[in-house]
Protein backbone atom coordinates (compact mmCIF):
# COMPACT_ATOMS: atom_id res chain seq x y z
CA UNK A 1 0.00 0.00 0.00
CA UNK A 2 1.47 3.30 -1.11
CA UNK A 3 -0.71 5.43 1.13
CA UNK A 4 -0.06 4.68 4.76
CA UNK A 5 -2.50 6.47 7.02
CA UNK A 6 -0.96 7.41 10.35
CA UNK A 7 -2.72 7.37 13.71
CA UNK A 8 -2.55 11.17 13.74
CA UNK A 9 -4.28 11.39 10.37
CA UNK A 10 -7.08 9.04 11.29
CA UNK A 11 -7.60 10.90 14.57
CA UNK A 12 -7.75 14.17 12.66
CA UNK A 13 -10.23 12.72 10.15
CA UNK A 14 -12.30 11.52 13.11
CA UNK A 15 -12.42 15.07 14.45
CA UNK A 16 -13.39 16.51 11.07
CA UNK A 17 -16.06 13.84 10.59
CA UNK A 18 -17.37 14.11 14.15
CA UNK A 19 -17.05 10.36 14.55
CA UNK A 20 -15.80 8.36 17.49
CA UNK A 21 -13.95 5.24 16.44
CA UNK A 22 -12.91 2.30 18.56
CA UNK A 23 -9.31 1.10 18.25
CA UNK A 24 -10.45 -1.72 16.02
CA UNK A 25 -12.51 0.61 13.82
CA UNK A 26 -9.53 2.95 13.56
CA UNK A 27 -7.29 0.18 12.28
CA UNK A 28 -9.89 -0.85 9.72
CA UNK A 29 -10.47 2.77 8.67
CA UNK A 30 -6.72 3.27 8.17
CA UNK A 31 -6.60 0.23 5.92
CA UNK A 32 -9.75 1.12 3.98
CA UNK A 33 -8.72 4.72 3.43
CA UNK A 34 -5.20 3.79 2.40
CA UNK A 35 -6.51 1.32 -0.12
CA UNK A 36 -9.05 3.80 -1.49
CA UNK A 37 -6.40 6.52 -1.81
CA UNK A 38 -4.10 4.11 -3.65
CA UNK A 39 -6.90 3.60 -6.10
CA UNK A 40 -7.71 7.30 -6.34
CA UNK A 41 -4.03 8.01 -7.07
CA UNK A 42 -4.76 6.59 -10.49
CA UNK A 43 -5.96 10.10 -11.32
CA UNK A 44 -2.32 11.22 -11.19
CA UNK A 45 -1.72 9.41 -14.48
CA UNK A 46 -3.86 12.08 -16.11
CA UNK A 47 -2.53 15.43 -17.19
CA UNK A 48 -5.26 17.77 -15.99
CA UNK A 49 -3.20 20.95 -16.16
CA UNK A 50 -5.32 22.29 -19.02
CA UNK A 51 -8.66 21.53 -17.36
CA UNK A 52 -10.45 23.90 -15.02
CA UNK A 53 -12.05 22.26 -11.97
CA UNK A 54 -15.69 21.69 -12.88
CA UNK A 55 -18.05 21.78 -9.93
CA UNK A 56 -21.19 22.01 -12.03
CA UNK A 57 -21.70 20.64 -15.52
CA UNK A 58 -23.94 23.46 -16.64
CA UNK A 59 -23.22 27.11 -16.09
CA UNK A 60 -25.18 27.80 -12.93
CA UNK A 61 -25.54 31.17 -11.35
CA UNK A 62 -26.97 32.31 -8.11
CA UNK A 63 -30.70 32.06 -8.31
CA UNK A 64 -32.55 34.74 -6.43
CA UNK A 65 -36.15 34.98 -5.40
CA UNK A 66 -38.08 37.18 -3.05
CA UNK A 67 -37.90 36.01 0.53
CA UNK A 68 -41.59 35.50 1.07
CA UNK A 69 -42.98 33.21 3.75
CA UNK A 70 -45.09 30.57 2.04
CA UNK A 71 -45.40 27.91 4.72
CA UNK A 72 -47.60 28.09 7.77
CA UNK A 73 -46.43 27.75 11.35
CA UNK A 74 -45.06 24.23 11.69
CA UNK A 75 -43.48 24.64 15.09
CA UNK A 76 -45.32 21.73 16.69
CA UNK A 77 -44.69 19.33 13.80
CA UNK A 78 -41.02 20.25 13.61
CA UNK A 79 -40.53 19.99 17.35
CA UNK A 80 -42.24 16.60 17.32
CA UNK A 81 -39.10 15.28 15.58
CA UNK A 82 -36.76 16.61 18.28
CA UNK A 83 -34.96 13.98 20.35
CA UNK A 84 -35.39 16.24 23.39
CA UNK A 85 -37.46 19.38 23.72
CA UNK A 86 -38.24 21.80 26.46
CA UNK A 87 -40.66 24.71 26.53
CA UNK A 88 -41.11 24.74 22.78
CA UNK A 89 -37.40 24.60 22.03
CA UNK A 90 -34.79 22.00 21.09
CA UNK A 91 -32.99 20.82 24.19
CA UNK A 92 -29.23 20.25 23.99
CA UNK A 93 -26.54 19.64 26.57
CA UNK A 94 -25.12 22.70 28.25
CA UNK A 95 -22.61 24.29 25.90
CA UNK A 96 -21.37 27.29 27.87
CA UNK A 97 -19.96 26.83 31.33
CA UNK B 1 -54.60 -10.45 -17.54
CA UNK B 2 -53.84 -9.98 -13.87
CA UNK B 3 -54.16 -6.32 -12.78
CA UNK B 4 -50.69 -6.55 -11.26
CA UNK B 5 -49.13 -7.30 -14.64
CA UNK B 6 -50.34 -4.02 -16.14
CA UNK B 7 -47.96 -1.17 -16.77
CA UNK B 8 -48.71 2.09 -14.96
CA UNK B 9 -50.06 3.83 -18.06
CA UNK B 10 -52.27 0.85 -19.02
CA UNK B 11 -53.59 0.58 -15.47
CA UNK B 12 -54.50 4.26 -15.44
CA UNK B 13 -56.27 3.88 -18.79
CA UNK B 14 -58.40 1.08 -17.38
CA UNK B 15 -59.20 3.10 -14.27
CA UNK B 16 -60.14 6.16 -16.29
CA UNK B 17 -62.16 3.97 -18.61
CA UNK B 18 -64.15 2.65 -15.65
CA UNK B 19 -62.99 -0.98 -15.99
CA UNK B 20 -61.65 -0.91 -12.46
CA UNK B 21 -61.18 1.64 -9.71
CA UNK B 22 -58.11 3.16 -8.11
CA UNK B 23 -59.23 1.51 -4.87
CA UNK B 24 -59.33 -1.93 -6.49
CA UNK B 25 -55.89 -1.37 -7.99
CA UNK B 26 -54.54 -0.27 -4.61
CA UNK B 27 -56.12 -3.25 -2.86
CA UNK B 28 -54.64 -5.60 -5.45
CA UNK B 29 -51.13 -4.26 -4.94
CA UNK B 30 -51.52 -4.17 -1.14
CA UNK B 31 -52.57 -7.81 -1.40
CA UNK B 32 -49.42 -8.61 -3.34
CA UNK B 33 -47.38 -6.73 -0.71
CA UNK B 34 -48.94 -8.76 2.08
CA UNK B 35 -48.21 -12.03 0.31
CA UNK B 36 -44.62 -11.47 -0.85
CA UNK B 37 -43.17 -8.51 1.08
CA UNK B 38 -42.00 -10.70 3.96
CA UNK B 39 -39.89 -12.45 1.45
CA UNK B 40 -38.44 -9.66 -0.69
CA UNK B 41 -38.53 -6.77 1.79
CA UNK B 42 -38.80 -3.99 -0.77
CA UNK B 43 -40.18 -1.44 1.68
CA UNK B 44 -39.02 0.24 4.87
CA UNK B 45 -42.54 1.56 5.48
CA UNK B 46 -45.88 0.55 3.96
CA UNK B 47 -48.80 2.89 4.67
CA UNK B 48 -51.83 0.78 3.88
CA UNK B 49 -54.52 3.00 5.42
CA UNK B 50 -53.13 6.18 3.91
CA UNK B 51 -52.86 4.55 0.50
CA UNK B 52 -56.46 3.37 0.58
CA UNK B 53 -57.71 6.77 1.71
CA UNK B 54 -55.72 8.46 -1.03
CA UNK B 55 -57.07 5.95 -3.57
CA UNK B 56 -60.63 6.85 -2.61
CA UNK B 57 -59.91 10.55 -3.06
CA UNK B 58 -58.18 9.96 -6.39
CA UNK B 59 -61.07 7.83 -7.60
CA UNK B 60 -63.50 10.66 -6.78
CA UNK B 61 -61.39 13.12 -8.71
CA UNK B 62 -61.14 10.81 -11.70
CA UNK B 63 -64.92 10.44 -11.69
CA UNK B 64 -65.33 14.20 -11.46
CA UNK B 65 -62.97 14.62 -14.40
CA UNK B 66 -60.44 16.52 -12.29
CA UNK B 67 -57.73 13.92 -12.85
CA UNK B 68 -57.13 12.63 -16.35
CA UNK B 69 -53.35 12.31 -16.67
CA UNK B 70 -51.46 9.09 -17.52
CA UNK B 71 -50.69 8.28 -13.86
CA UNK B 72 -54.09 8.94 -12.34
CA UNK B 73 -54.93 6.11 -9.95
CA UNK B 74 -51.55 4.38 -10.12
CA UNK B 75 -50.11 3.03 -6.83
CA UNK B 76 -46.40 3.87 -6.54
CA UNK B 77 -43.43 3.34 -4.22
CA UNK B 78 -41.15 6.20 -3.25
CA UNK B 79 -37.51 5.72 -2.35
CA UNK B 80 -36.95 6.38 1.32
CA UNK B 81 -34.60 9.32 0.76
CA UNK B 82 -37.42 11.40 -0.73
CA UNK B 83 -39.32 13.34 1.92
CA UNK B 84 -43.04 12.71 2.32
CA UNK B 85 -45.05 14.85 4.70
CA UNK B 86 -46.37 12.87 7.63
CA UNK B 87 -44.78 9.65 6.34
CA UNK B 88 -41.61 8.36 7.98
CA UNK B 89 -38.51 8.93 5.84
CA UNK B 90 -35.42 7.10 7.07
CA UNK B 91 -32.89 7.02 4.20
CA UNK B 92 -32.58 3.41 5.42
CA UNK B 93 -30.47 4.77 8.27
CA UNK B 94 -30.73 4.35 12.00
CA UNK B 95 -30.01 8.06 12.39
CA UNK B 96 -33.42 8.91 10.83
CA UNK B 97 -35.31 5.98 12.37
CA UNK B 98 -38.19 8.18 13.56
CA UNK B 99 -38.02 11.16 11.20
CA UNK B 100 -41.41 12.42 10.00
CA UNK B 101 -40.92 15.16 7.38
CA UNK B 102 -43.08 18.25 7.62
CA UNK B 103 -43.08 18.71 3.86
CA UNK B 104 -43.16 16.66 0.67
CA UNK B 105 -40.37 16.67 -1.90
CA UNK B 106 -41.30 18.45 -5.12
CA UNK B 107 -40.96 15.24 -7.15
CA UNK B 108 -43.23 13.24 -4.84
CA UNK B 109 -45.68 16.12 -4.74
CA UNK B 110 -45.81 16.23 -8.53
CA UNK B 111 -46.62 12.51 -8.59
CA UNK B 112 -49.37 12.88 -6.02
CA UNK B 113 -50.87 15.82 -7.86
CA UNK B 114 -50.90 13.68 -11.00
CA UNK B 115 -53.08 11.21 -9.09
CA UNK B 116 -50.47 8.61 -8.16
CA UNK B 117 -51.12 6.80 -4.87
CA UNK B 118 -48.21 6.49 -2.46
CA UNK B 119 -47.98 2.96 -1.05
CA UNK B 120 -44.93 3.54 1.10
CA UNK B 121 -41.21 4.08 1.21
CA UNK B 122 -38.84 1.80 -0.65
CA UNK B 123 -35.74 0.31 0.93
CA UNK B 124 -32.30 1.48 -0.22
CA UNK B 125 -28.66 1.44 0.68
CA UNK B 126 -28.15 3.70 3.69
CA UNK B 127 -28.04 7.29 2.42
CA UNK B 128 -27.89 5.81 -1.11
CA UNK B 129 -24.32 4.65 -0.50
CA UNK B 130 -23.99 1.19 -1.91
CA UNK B 131 -24.74 -0.98 -4.90
CA UNK B 132 -26.70 -3.82 -3.31
CA UNK B 133 -29.29 -2.46 -0.81
CA UNK B 134 -27.43 -4.52 1.79
CA UNK B 135 -26.26 -1.46 3.74
CA UNK B 136 -29.85 -0.62 4.79
CA UNK B 137 -30.27 -0.51 8.58
CA UNK B 138 -33.69 -2.11 8.07
CA UNK B 139 -32.53 -5.31 6.41
CA UNK B 140 -31.64 -6.41 2.91
CA UNK B 141 -33.97 -6.45 -0.07
CA UNK B 142 -33.92 -9.60 -2.17
CA UNK B 143 -33.99 -9.89 -5.92
CA UNK B 144 -37.43 -11.09 -7.06
CA UNK B 145 -35.82 -13.11 -9.88
CA UNK B 146 -33.83 -15.08 -7.37
CA UNK B 147 -33.96 -14.21 -3.68
CA UNK B 148 -30.43 -15.46 -3.14
CA UNK B 149 -29.22 -12.50 -5.17
CA UNK B 150 -29.13 -8.77 -4.45
CA UNK B 151 -31.52 -6.38 -6.20
CA UNK B 152 -28.70 -3.92 -6.79
CA UNK B 153 -28.62 -0.48 -5.33
CA UNK B 154 -28.99 1.97 -4.07
CA UNK B 155 -32.60 2.12 -5.34
CA UNK B 156 -32.90 -1.65 -4.81
CA UNK B 157 -36.22 -1.44 -2.97
CA UNK B 158 -37.80 0.70 -5.70
CA UNK B 159 -36.64 -1.64 -8.47
CA UNK B 160 -37.44 -4.87 -6.64
CA UNK B 161 -40.91 -3.52 -5.75
CA UNK B 162 -41.68 -2.90 -9.43
CA UNK B 163 -40.30 -6.31 -10.43
CA UNK B 164 -42.20 -8.10 -7.64
CA UNK B 165 -45.35 -6.16 -8.61
CA UNK B 166 -45.48 -4.62 -5.15
CA UNK B 167 -45.81 -1.26 -6.94
CA UNK B 168 -46.73 -0.33 -10.51
CA UNK B 169 -43.82 2.06 -10.71
CA UNK B 170 -41.50 3.89 -8.36
CA UNK B 171 -39.27 6.85 -7.74
CA UNK B 172 -35.58 6.20 -7.35
CA UNK B 173 -32.54 8.43 -7.16
CA UNK B 174 -29.27 8.09 -9.04
CA UNK B 175 -25.94 9.54 -7.90
CA UNK B 176 -23.59 7.07 -9.57
CA UNK B 177 -25.92 4.52 -11.11
CA UNK B 178 -28.42 3.98 -8.31
CA UNK B 179 -31.46 3.86 -10.60
CA UNK B 180 -29.92 2.18 -13.63
CA UNK B 181 -27.90 -0.59 -11.98
CA UNK B 182 -30.73 -2.01 -9.80
CA UNK B 183 -33.10 -1.63 -12.76
CA UNK B 184 -30.71 -3.80 -14.72
CA UNK B 185 -30.47 -6.36 -11.89
CA UNK B 186 -34.26 -6.49 -11.39
CA UNK B 187 -35.26 -6.55 -15.06
CA UNK B 188 -37.12 -3.24 -14.96
CA UNK B 189 -36.66 0.04 -16.82
CA UNK B 190 -35.05 2.96 -15.02
CA UNK B 191 -34.16 6.41 -16.23
CA UNK B 192 -31.74 8.92 -14.76
CA UNK B 193 -32.63 12.33 -16.20
CA UNK B 194 -30.27 15.14 -17.17
CA UNK B 195 -29.01 16.90 -14.04
CA UNK B 196 -31.41 19.68 -13.10
CA UNK B 197 -34.45 18.12 -14.80
CA UNK B 198 -36.14 16.85 -11.64
CA UNK B 199 -36.13 19.03 -8.54
CA UNK B 200 -33.96 17.83 -5.67
CA UNK B 201 -36.00 19.77 -3.13
CA UNK B 202 -36.85 17.25 -0.43
CA UNK B 203 -34.37 14.65 -1.65
CA UNK B 204 -32.04 13.95 1.26
CA UNK B 205 -28.71 14.88 -0.28
CA UNK B 206 -25.81 12.51 -0.87
CA UNK B 207 -23.69 14.05 -3.64
CA UNK B 208 -25.63 17.19 -4.52
CA UNK B 209 -23.85 17.88 -7.82
CA UNK B 210 -24.62 14.34 -9.01
CA UNK B 211 -27.99 13.41 -7.45
CA UNK B 212 -31.05 13.12 -9.67
CA UNK B 213 -34.46 11.64 -8.95
CA UNK B 214 -35.89 9.52 -11.74
CA UNK B 215 -38.51 6.92 -12.66
CA UNK B 216 -38.39 3.14 -12.28
CA UNK B 217 -41.06 1.27 -14.22
CA UNK B 218 -42.05 -1.83 -16.17
CA UNK B 219 -41.39 -0.28 -19.55
CA UNK B 220 -40.08 2.73 -21.45
CA UNK B 221 -43.54 4.24 -21.97
CA UNK B 222 -44.12 4.36 -18.21
CA UNK B 223 -40.73 5.99 -17.67
CA UNK B 224 -41.55 8.65 -20.27
CA UNK B 225 -44.95 9.33 -18.70
CA UNK B 226 -43.41 9.59 -15.22
CA UNK B 227 -40.64 11.88 -16.41
CA UNK B 228 -43.19 14.20 -17.99
CA UNK B 229 -44.81 14.59 -14.59
CA UNK B 230 -41.50 14.98 -12.75
CA UNK B 231 -39.74 17.43 -15.07
CA UNK B 232 -40.96 20.72 -13.69
CA UNK B 233 -38.92 23.79 -12.90
CA UNK B 234 -38.72 24.37 -9.16
CA UNK B 235 -37.67 27.68 -7.57
CA UNK B 236 -36.86 25.71 -4.41
CA UNK B 237 -33.92 23.96 -6.13
CA UNK B 238 -31.34 26.46 -7.36
CA UNK B 239 -29.98 23.91 -9.85
CA UNK B 240 -33.41 23.20 -11.32
CA UNK B 241 -33.42 23.83 -15.07
CA UNK B 242 -36.37 25.37 -16.88
CA UNK B 243 -36.76 23.02 -19.83
CA UNK B 244 -38.58 24.04 -22.97
CA UNK B 245 -39.36 20.56 -24.28
CA UNK B 246 -40.76 18.05 -21.82
CA UNK B 247 -42.97 16.09 -24.18
CA UNK B 248 -41.16 12.83 -23.52
CA UNK B 249 -44.01 10.54 -24.54
CA UNK B 250 -43.76 12.01 -28.05
CA UNK B 251 -40.54 10.02 -28.38
CA UNK B 252 -42.38 6.72 -28.03
CA UNK B 253 -42.18 5.84 -31.70
CA UNK B 254 -40.51 2.82 -33.15
CA UNK B 255 -38.25 4.67 -35.53
CA UNK B 256 -34.48 4.66 -35.31
CA UNK B 257 -33.83 5.06 -39.04
CA UNK B 258 -30.66 7.06 -39.46
CA UNK B 259 -30.09 7.31 -35.71
CA UNK B 260 -26.36 7.32 -35.02
CA UNK B 261 -25.51 5.00 -32.16
CA UNK B 262 -22.01 4.72 -30.73
CA UNK B 263 -20.77 1.83 -28.62
CA UNK B 264 -17.74 2.72 -26.49
CA UNK B 265 -15.13 0.04 -27.15
CA UNK B 266 -13.81 0.76 -23.66
CA UNK B 267 -17.17 -0.38 -22.24
CA UNK B 268 -16.94 -3.74 -23.96
CA UNK B 269 -13.54 -4.95 -22.84
CA UNK B 270 -12.03 -6.56 -19.78
CA UNK B 271 -14.27 -7.19 -16.79
CA UNK B 272 -17.49 -7.42 -18.78
CA UNK B 273 -19.45 -10.63 -18.38
CA UNK B 274 -19.59 -12.37 -21.79
CA UNK B 275 -23.37 -12.81 -21.59
CA UNK B 276 -23.87 -9.10 -20.89
CA UNK B 277 -21.58 -8.29 -23.81
CA UNK B 278 -23.62 -10.58 -26.05
CA UNK B 279 -26.83 -8.83 -24.99
CA UNK B 280 -25.39 -5.42 -25.90
CA UNK B 281 -24.15 -6.76 -29.24
CA UNK B 282 -27.55 -8.30 -29.91
CA UNK B 283 -29.26 -5.00 -29.05
CA UNK B 284 -26.90 -3.20 -31.44
CA UNK B 285 -27.72 -5.68 -34.18
CA UNK B 286 -31.46 -5.32 -33.68
CA UNK B 287 -31.26 -1.52 -33.79
CA UNK B 288 -29.08 -1.70 -36.88
CA UNK B 289 -31.67 -3.91 -38.56
CA UNK B 290 -34.20 -1.19 -37.83
CA UNK B 291 -32.09 1.34 -39.67
CA UNK B 292 -29.81 2.78 -37.01
CA UNK B 293 -26.15 3.39 -37.84
CA UNK B 294 -24.17 1.61 -35.16
CA UNK B 295 -20.41 1.77 -34.69
CA UNK B 296 -17.78 1.32 -32.03
CA UNK B 297 -15.65 4.24 -30.83
CA UNK B 298 -13.15 5.14 -28.14
CA UNK B 299 -14.83 7.16 -25.42
CA UNK B 300 -11.60 7.30 -23.38
CA UNK B 301 -11.01 8.11 -19.68
CA UNK B 302 -13.43 5.37 -18.60
CA UNK B 303 -11.12 4.04 -15.88
CA UNK B 304 -10.80 7.48 -14.29
CA UNK B 305 -14.51 7.97 -13.73
CA UNK B 306 -14.76 5.82 -10.59
CA UNK B 307 -11.86 7.37 -8.65
CA UNK B 308 -13.08 10.88 -9.60
CA UNK B 309 -16.62 9.94 -8.59
CA UNK B 310 -15.64 8.61 -5.16
CA UNK B 311 -13.66 11.73 -4.35
CA UNK B 312 -16.45 14.10 -5.40
CA UNK B 313 -19.38 12.11 -4.01
CA UNK B 314 -17.63 11.43 -0.68
CA UNK B 315 -16.56 15.07 -0.35
CA UNK B 316 -20.11 16.27 -0.89
CA UNK B 317 -21.47 13.57 1.39
CA UNK B 318 -19.15 14.54 4.24
CA UNK B 319 -20.57 18.04 4.07
CA UNK B 320 -24.20 17.07 3.44
CA UNK B 321 -24.28 14.53 6.25
CA UNK B 322 -22.87 16.94 8.81
CA UNK B 323 -26.46 18.00 9.55
CA UNK B 324 -27.18 14.70 11.26
CA UNK B 325 -26.12 15.52 14.78
CA UNK B 326 -28.95 14.39 17.05
CA UNK B 327 -30.19 17.91 17.81
CA UNK B 328 -33.31 18.65 15.79
CA UNK B 329 -34.50 15.25 14.54
CA UNK B 330 -33.62 11.60 14.33
CA UNK B 331 -31.55 9.43 16.60
CA UNK B 332 -29.71 10.77 19.66
CA UNK B 333 -27.35 8.61 21.69
CA UNK B 334 -28.50 7.63 25.18
CA UNK B 335 -25.52 8.57 27.31
CA UNK B 336 -23.22 11.46 26.62
CA UNK B 337 -21.07 14.05 28.30
CA UNK B 338 -21.50 17.45 26.77
CA UNK B 339 -22.36 18.58 23.28
CA UNK B 340 -19.37 17.32 21.30
CA UNK B 341 -19.52 13.91 22.84
CA UNK B 342 -23.22 13.80 21.98
CA UNK B 343 -22.52 14.65 18.34
CA UNK B 344 -19.79 12.05 18.05
CA UNK B 345 -21.63 9.24 19.79
CA UNK B 346 -24.88 9.98 17.96
CA UNK B 347 -23.18 9.89 14.58
CA UNK B 348 -21.01 6.87 15.35
CA UNK B 349 -24.03 4.86 16.51
CA UNK B 350 -26.46 6.30 13.95
CA UNK B 351 -24.45 5.75 10.76
CA UNK B 352 -23.49 2.40 9.28
CA UNK B 353 -20.04 1.31 8.18
CA UNK B 354 -20.20 2.31 4.53
CA UNK B 355 -21.57 5.76 5.36
CA UNK B 356 -18.81 6.37 7.89
CA UNK B 357 -16.22 5.18 5.40
CA UNK B 358 -17.39 7.76 2.85
CA UNK B 359 -17.74 10.59 5.36
CA UNK B 360 -14.14 9.97 6.48
CA UNK B 361 -12.81 9.79 2.94
CA UNK B 362 -14.73 12.93 2.06
CA UNK B 363 -13.46 14.83 5.10
CA UNK B 364 -9.93 13.77 4.23
CA UNK B 365 -9.97 14.83 0.57
CA UNK B 366 -11.39 18.22 1.55
CA UNK B 367 -8.93 18.83 4.38
CA UNK B 368 -6.21 21.42 4.00
CA UNK B 369 -3.13 19.98 2.39
CA UNK B 370 -5.12 17.41 0.41
CA UNK B 371 -7.83 19.56 -1.17
CA UNK B 372 -5.86 20.38 -4.34
CA UNK B 373 -4.34 16.94 -4.76
CA UNK B 374 -7.61 15.06 -4.44
CA UNK B 375 -10.70 17.21 -4.64
CA UNK B 376 -9.59 19.69 -7.30
CA UNK B 377 -7.87 16.92 -9.23
CA UNK B 378 -11.17 15.03 -9.32
CA UNK B 379 -13.06 18.13 -10.47
CA UNK B 380 -10.51 18.64 -13.27
CA UNK B 381 -10.94 14.99 -14.27
CA UNK B 382 -14.68 15.53 -14.32
CA UNK B 383 -14.16 18.37 -16.83
CA UNK B 384 -12.14 16.04 -19.06
CA UNK B 385 -14.80 13.34 -18.85
CA UNK B 386 -17.47 15.85 -19.83
CA UNK B 387 -15.32 16.87 -22.82
CA UNK B 388 -14.98 13.22 -23.87
CA UNK B 389 -18.77 12.90 -23.93
CA UNK B 390 -19.10 16.22 -25.79
CA UNK B 391 -16.82 14.83 -28.51
CA UNK B 392 -18.83 11.60 -28.66
CA UNK B 393 -22.12 13.44 -29.05
CA UNK B 394 -20.75 15.39 -32.00
CA UNK B 395 -20.80 12.06 -33.80
CA UNK B 396 -23.63 10.11 -32.17
CA UNK B 397 -27.23 10.64 -31.14
CA UNK B 398 -27.01 8.10 -28.35
CA UNK B 399 -24.43 5.84 -26.76
CA UNK B 400 -25.27 2.18 -26.19
CA UNK B 401 -23.50 -0.07 -23.72
CA UNK B 402 -23.97 -2.34 -20.73
CA UNK B 403 -25.54 -0.93 -17.56
CA UNK B 404 -23.40 -3.05 -15.26
CA UNK B 405 -20.50 -5.46 -15.89
CA UNK B 406 -22.47 -8.45 -14.56
CA UNK B 407 -25.96 -9.52 -13.56
CA UNK B 408 -26.96 -9.43 -9.88
CA UNK B 409 -24.34 -10.91 -7.53
CA UNK B 410 -25.28 -13.23 -4.69
CA UNK B 411 -26.26 -11.73 -1.35
CA UNK B 412 -23.31 -11.15 0.95
CA UNK B 413 -20.64 -11.24 -1.75
CA UNK B 414 -20.22 -7.56 -2.51
CA UNK B 415 -19.68 -5.95 0.88
CA UNK B 416 -16.65 -8.11 1.60
CA UNK B 417 -14.64 -5.94 -0.73
CA UNK B 418 -15.96 -2.37 -1.05
CA UNK B 419 -13.43 -1.36 -3.69
CA UNK B 420 -14.47 -4.28 -5.88
CA UNK B 421 -18.10 -3.25 -5.41
CA UNK B 422 -17.28 0.30 -6.48
CA UNK B 423 -15.86 -1.04 -9.76
CA UNK B 424 -19.34 -2.31 -10.63
CA UNK B 425 -20.33 1.32 -11.26
CA UNK B 426 -17.87 1.68 -14.13
CA UNK B 427 -20.47 2.18 -16.89
CA UNK B 428 -22.83 4.37 -14.89
CA UNK B 429 -20.84 6.92 -12.84
CA UNK B 430 -19.41 8.91 -15.73
CA UNK B 431 -22.98 9.74 -16.79
CA UNK B 432 -23.54 11.43 -13.43
CA UNK B 433 -20.22 13.25 -13.58
CA UNK B 434 -21.19 14.66 -16.97
CA UNK B 435 -24.80 15.34 -15.88
CA UNK B 436 -26.24 13.31 -18.76
CA UNK B 437 -29.44 11.28 -19.11
CA UNK B 438 -29.15 7.49 -19.07
CA UNK B 439 -31.62 4.66 -19.15
CA UNK B 440 -31.36 0.95 -18.42
CA UNK B 441 -33.62 -1.27 -20.50
CA UNK B 442 -33.95 -5.00 -19.74
CA UNK B 443 -32.65 -7.09 -22.60
CA UNK B 444 -32.30 -10.80 -22.07
CA UNK B 445 -31.78 -13.25 -19.26
CA UNK B 446 -28.47 -14.92 -18.42
CA UNK B 447 -27.93 -18.64 -17.82
CA UNK B 448 -28.54 -18.14 -14.09
CA UNK B 449 -32.02 -16.84 -14.89
CA UNK B 450 -31.12 -13.26 -13.98
CA UNK B 451 -32.05 -10.26 -16.13
CA UNK B 452 -29.52 -8.26 -18.14
CA UNK B 453 -29.84 -4.53 -18.72
CA UNK B 454 -28.46 -2.43 -21.55
CA UNK B 455 -27.87 1.27 -21.13
CA UNK B 456 -28.61 4.17 -23.45
CA UNK B 457 -26.82 7.44 -22.73
CA UNK B 458 -27.83 10.73 -24.32
CA UNK B 459 -26.38 14.20 -24.53
CA UNK B 460 -27.64 16.71 -21.98
CA UNK B 461 -31.39 17.38 -22.38
CA UNK B 462 -31.67 14.69 -25.07
CA UNK B 463 -33.88 12.27 -23.12
CA UNK B 464 -36.10 12.00 -26.18
CA UNK B 465 -33.35 10.26 -28.16
CA UNK B 466 -32.66 7.89 -25.27
CA UNK B 467 -36.36 7.11 -24.98
CA UNK B 468 -36.75 6.61 -28.72
CA UNK B 469 -33.83 4.18 -28.90
CA UNK B 470 -34.96 2.35 -25.75
CA UNK B 471 -38.51 2.10 -27.01
CA UNK B 472 -37.42 0.73 -30.39
CA UNK B 473 -35.33 -1.94 -28.70
CA UNK B 474 -38.06 -2.77 -26.23
CA UNK B 475 -40.51 -3.54 -29.04
CA UNK B 476 -38.30 -6.41 -30.08
CA UNK B 477 -37.94 -8.11 -26.72
CA UNK B 478 -40.03 -10.67 -25.00
CA UNK B 479 -42.02 -9.39 -22.02
CA UNK B 480 -40.41 -10.95 -18.98
CA UNK B 481 -41.24 -10.49 -15.32
CA UNK B 482 -40.24 -12.73 -12.41
CA UNK B 483 -42.73 -15.28 -11.15
CA UNK B 484 -43.53 -14.05 -7.67
CA UNK B 485 -46.26 -16.61 -7.17
CA UNK B 486 -43.58 -18.92 -5.95
CA UNK B 487 -42.59 -16.11 -3.59
CA UNK B 488 -39.09 -17.37 -4.10
CA UNK B 489 -39.84 -20.31 -1.84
Amino acid sequence: MANVISDETIDYVGILSKLELSEQEKEQAKKDMGRMLDYIDKLNELDTSQAEPMSHVFPVHNVFREDVVTNEDLREEILANAPEQKEGQFEVPKTVE
Amino acid sequence: MDILDLTAVRLSEKIKGGELSAVEATKAVLGQISSVEDYYHCYVTVEEEKALRQAEQVQEKIKAGELSGPLAGVPVAIKDNICTEGMRTTCSSRILYNFIPTYTATAAKALKEAGAIVLGKANMDEFAMGSTTETSYYGVTKNPWNPEHVPGGSSGGSCAAVAAREAFCALGSDTGGSIRQPSSFCGVTGLKPTYGTVSRYGLIAYGSSLDQIGPVAKDVADCAALLEVLAVHDPKDSTSVRREETDFTAALVQDVKGMRIGIPKDYMGEGLDPQVREAVEQAAKVLEEQGAIVEGFDLSLVEYAIPAYYVIASAEASSNLSRFDGVKYGYRTEDYEGLHNMYKKTRSEGFGEEVKRRIMLGSFVLSSGYYDAYYLKALRTKALIKQAFDRAFEKYDVILGPTAPTTAPRLGESLKDPLQMYLGDIYTVSVNLAGLPGMSVPYGIDDKGLPIGVQFIGDAFQENKVIRAGYALEQTREWQMPDTKKGGR
